[in-house]
């Protein structure tokens, strides 16, 4: 199971039939161990990295880091609060945090106007918010493990011995 | 001008034009590498640059950084419960290569018989030959998995015979020892009272089973000549650091000799080196896996196209037998790069046993293995 994420986590375009090649197991019990994996959410889903400082393509195209400061609730802490937070589409990660402030929220949009204007009219007036700073991201040089710049090309020879 | 007459006893590397022709291409796909397809872990490549920075320029030790000659020590002495002395049992050279060189200059009189399992790597045989000796064959095949057995050692050992080379896991052919495997050898070694030179570059990369280093079997260390590196294991082929450890008077003798002709290796590389051991960078046994993984998949992709191959237990080479083709080894490779842009190492690389064989080297990230195989498996069934 753990190879199996492993090699999906790398490509998540390899095949059952190529992982099992690579685990010398039947395509078939390859398949039986994805398809667990997703019904227990192990595997949440598969996407792709895009390197939008390339890409021509304009999406959401801006995104901010917020801080945001919370008033934490009877029983549920801070957890409800979260969920009000990262229910909204724009938000694309949502953590809670130790240190100055309670929890560290992803956004994106398509211009610094839709980015600020969530924050103002969603994010701030919310009941239980104390207060928000928001940091502009303005270059993107690695995201999650991966470097955003064009493939190099290699530097070995073709061939040695 | 005529060169000495021992050089032209060395073979020309015949091969060399089939490289040129490869590395004349463009957009080839290369499984004929033979080092790790990723560069040095950030935090080696970042302590060189900081010694750098601190005027690290000067020469080191004959023998080496002592600091790194000491966690060397200290890492076989961890991993194996092989002790060596920093001070006198260890030499840091410029690659395993010209450990090889100096191990060949510091054991061999004019005559001497080096026995060498075949197909080998390509310098064993020229070094023994340029320093007086003579090269003997221990023929290997692909029925034996590549493998020499005691009998085989026995059976060519006579007066003469003065050491025998043993690279495990093996390039060429992947084929490694079990523990039990190399008592057996070391059983002739002591009998017929041979040095042993036992190149494990690769040590690493063993899939099937723990790595056994020679010198750890009973009455081997007085006699064994360990050579390792950094290139494999570490990504750092091109900084050129190796060592050799052996018993005191070996290990002073191929100081002598290195003393006076690399003087030491360079002092970044060894800083370097030093930070890989104490620090490392990749997590081998994450290393470890990928490579397995791709062995397999390599392994099976061959055998379905037809290219019957064994399993190697070791290194990240493949060596499939394309005698069912009909082509030479050169001709396979040639024939493949011009039509599908693949680039293989002719087994005849690695001596004549080669022929019939191709090295294909697994350093490659998967997809391209991938689109290799499939190339390959379309240029063969064109034969």
């Amino acid at each position: 199971m753990k190879e199996i994420l492993e090699i999906l986590e790398h490509d998540a375009r390899a095949t059952p039939e190529e992982i099992a090649k690579m685990l010398g197991r039947t395509p078939k019990s390859v398949m039986l161990d994805i398809k667990k994996l997703e019904k227990e959410g192990v595997i949440l889903k598969y996407k792709t990295i895009i390197n939008r400082e390339i890409s021509k393509e304009d999406r959401n195209d801006v995104r901010a880091l917020i801080e945001v400061k919370l008033t934490p609730q009877k029983n549920v802490g801070f957890d409800h609060l979260a969920e009000r937070i990262y229910q909204f589409p724009e938000v694309t990660s949502c953590y809670l945090m130790s240190g100055t402030y309670d929890l560290l929220v992803v956004v994106e949009g398509k211009n610094i106007h839709t980015v600020s204007g969530f924050v103002s009219e969603k994010l701030s007036p919310m009941d239980g918010v104390r207060g928000t700073v928001t940091h502009f991201i303005l270059k993107k040089y690695k995201e999650d493990g991966d470097i955003l710049k064009q493939p190099e090309r290699s530097k070995r020879p073709a061939i040695s011995l | 001008m005529k060169p000495a007459k021992v050089v032209d006893r060395i073979p020309p590397s015949g091969i060399r034009v089939f490289f040129d022709l490869v590395l004349g291409m463009k957009d080839v796909i290369s499984l004929g590498v033979g080092e790790p397809d990723f560069v040095t872990p950030w935090n080696v490549r970042e302590s060189a640059i900081f010694a750098l920075e601190k005027g690290f320029t000067s020469y080191t030790s004959n023998k080496g950084l002592v600091e790194l000659r000491q966690e060397i020590a200290k890492s076989l002495s961890r991993r194996y419960g092989l002790d060596y002395d920093p001070e006198e049992e260890i030499l840091i050279t410029v690659g395993v290569s010209e450990a090889f060189d100096l191990a060949m200059r510091a054991i061999i009189n004019k005559g001497d018989k080096i026995l060498v399992p075949e197909p080998a790597y390509v310098s064993y045989k020229p070094i023994a030959t340029l320093c007086g000796g003579r090269p003997i064959s221990i023929n290997t095949s692909a029925e034996k998995n590549f493998k020499i057995t005691p009998s085989d050692v026995s059976k060519l050992c006579d007066r003469d015979t003065r050491a025998l080379i043993l690279n495990y896991p093996n390039n060429p052919t992947g084929a490694s020892y079990s523990k039990k495997e190399l008592k057996a050898i070391s059983d002739v070694v002591l009998k017929k009272n041979l040095i042993m030179i036992s190149d494990e570059i690769y040590c690493d990369l063993t899939y099937d089973f723990e790595h056994t280093p020679f010198a750890t079997l009973p009455g081997m260390k007085e006699r064994t000549i360990y050579l390792n590196g950094f290139s494999k294991s570490y990504a750092m082929t091109g900084w050129r650091i190796g060592y050799a450890c052996g018993p005191k008077s070996l290990i002073a003798a191929m100081t002598k000799i290195h003393q006076y002709t690399m003087l030491c290796a360079s002092v970044i590389s060894q800083m370097a080196a030093m930070e890989a051991l104490k620090r490392g960078g990749l997590s081998v046994q994450e290393m470890k896996r990928e490579y397995k993984r791709r062995r397999t998949f390599v392994i099976y992709r061959l055998n379905e196209i037809g290219l019957a191959c064994h399993i190697p237990e070791g290194a990240f080479y493949a060596f499939p037998s394309i005698k069912k083709t009909g082509l030479s080894s050169l001709e396979f490779s040639q024939e493949l790069l011009k039509k599908e842009k693949v680039a293989v190492v002719p087994g005849t690389a690695f001596g004549s046993l080669g022929e019939g064989y191709l090295r294909i080297s697994y350093a490659s990230n998967m997809d391209k293995l991938k689109e290799a195989l499939l190339r390959i498996e379309r240029f063969v069934k064109t034969l």
